[in-house]
């Protein structure tokens, strides 16, 4: 599987190329046209990405989440959801870097292949950090009026959850 | 929406903070919370360089419009918006391909260009269309088929078998991107 992941890049870089080769286009030029538009790109993203890492930093370090996760823990007992997942659940649409950290430790104290571990692993694979992604492409086109985007997201990152929770049980 | 839940979270964060006497380390983030964007913006840039530079290579000759027409039949039904041969879609399906291989940070380029594509025959600038709101939601549902990260952190922490959670994940990202793509499909059809 990871031999797999290595050549792709360099098979679709290549497959770029030699297209544009027998197209006859000059592709040096178009190259370079198109990196500029990638820097202008950059550089429209990056007021919205200080904007949200700003916000969302505060609000991580504050330790609301904590806070809110004593309320919730008599739910979790209740479904018979490990509660030593439920960080990760709720973190996962909002800071992508923080879940990595999240299920490093829990690969550490319980291991990789306990069930916490596996369910992690499958949170943590199926959905992407809805928060970063909105943010990424709204902001690179200045759009401000999202609209039902970010409803629409979370309840994915939603489904995604508790159907990680659901096949684990099922698989493990 | 951005707009209140980034005040809120600021409001909250600080007054928290105060409350639960957790200050200090709220002022060393605002202090530190700009070189960290700046580093996540530093790490993006030559990518999205390199693979602009790329992708404008592959709209010149024309294969990107060849991506666009294999994938029509599909492209269509999520995005009925958008007209047929336009170059969205050739970057909306290569996006996906590219994030269903687990290389997000290649696919992110094809994603912004879908999105500048998709600007293009946005009627209002500010505003976000149909069209978009399905492929973010496309995106931050997964489509990943092979969660390489994970698959690498599993490895480094001794799993036995770290590739077991591949299929649990598609199934878990499938249900993820049905539940999002049908909640989007009610909303579309109410608001018409």
């Amino acid at each position: 599987m990871n031999k797999i992941s290595i050549i792709i890049i360099p098979i679709i870089v290549l497959g770029i190329v030699m297209y544009g080769y027998k197209k006859k286009l000059n592709i040096y030029d178009a190259f370079l046209t198109g990196a500029k538009e990638g820097l202008v790109s950059a550089f429209n993203i990056f007021p919205t990405l200080i904007a949200m890492v700003f916000a969302i930093n505060i609000f991580l370090k504050s330790n609301f989440i904590g806070f809110i996760l004593g309320f919730l823990k008599p739910v979790f007992k209740f479904l018979s959801i490990p509660l030593d997942i439920l960080p990760m659940a709720i973190l996962r649409p909002i800071s992508g870097s923080s879940t990595l950290v999240i299920m490093n430790n829990l690969f550490e104290n319980f291991g990789p292949d306990s069930f916490v571990g596996r369910l992690a692993s499958i949170i943590q694979g199926c959905t992407d950090t809805t928060f970063y992604v909105m943010t990424l492409y709204f902001g690179s086109l200045k759009i401000l009026k999202t609209r039902y985007a970010i409803k629409v997201g979370l309840f994915a990152d939603l489904c995604g959850i508790v159907a990680a929770f659901i096949i684990a049980n099922l698989f493990f | 929406m951005i707009n209140i839940i980034w005040g809120v979270m600021i409001v909250i964060g600080i007054i928290y903070g105060l409350i639960s006497g957790n200050i200090e380390a709220i002022n060393n983030e605002i202090i530190v919370s700009g070189k960290k964007g700046l580093d996540m913006i530093l790490e993006m840039l030559p990518i999205l360089v390199i693979w602009m530079g790329l992708m404008k290579i592959a709209e010149e000759s024309g294969l990107l419009k060849k991506i666009a027409n294999l994938f029509y039949p599909v492209l269509s039904k999520l995005f009925p918006s958008i007209p047929k041969g336009n170059k969205a879609l050739g970057y909306i399906a290569s996006n996906i391909a590219v994030n269903m291989m687990g290389l997000g940070s290649a696919a992110t380029p094809f994603g912004l260009k879908a999105m500048d594509e998709m600007q293009k025959i946005n009627q209002k600038k500010d505003t976000a269309t149909d069209a978009m709101i399905t492929f973010l939601v496309l995106n931050t549902s997964g489509v990943t088929l092979i969660p390489t990260t994970v698959i690498s952190l599993r490895m480094l922490s001794g799993s036995a078998h770290p590739t077991e959670i591949i299929l649990p994940a598609i199934l878990a990202t499938f249900c993820a991107s049905v539940g999002g793509l049908s909640l989007d499909y009610l909303i579309r059809r109410r608001h018409k």
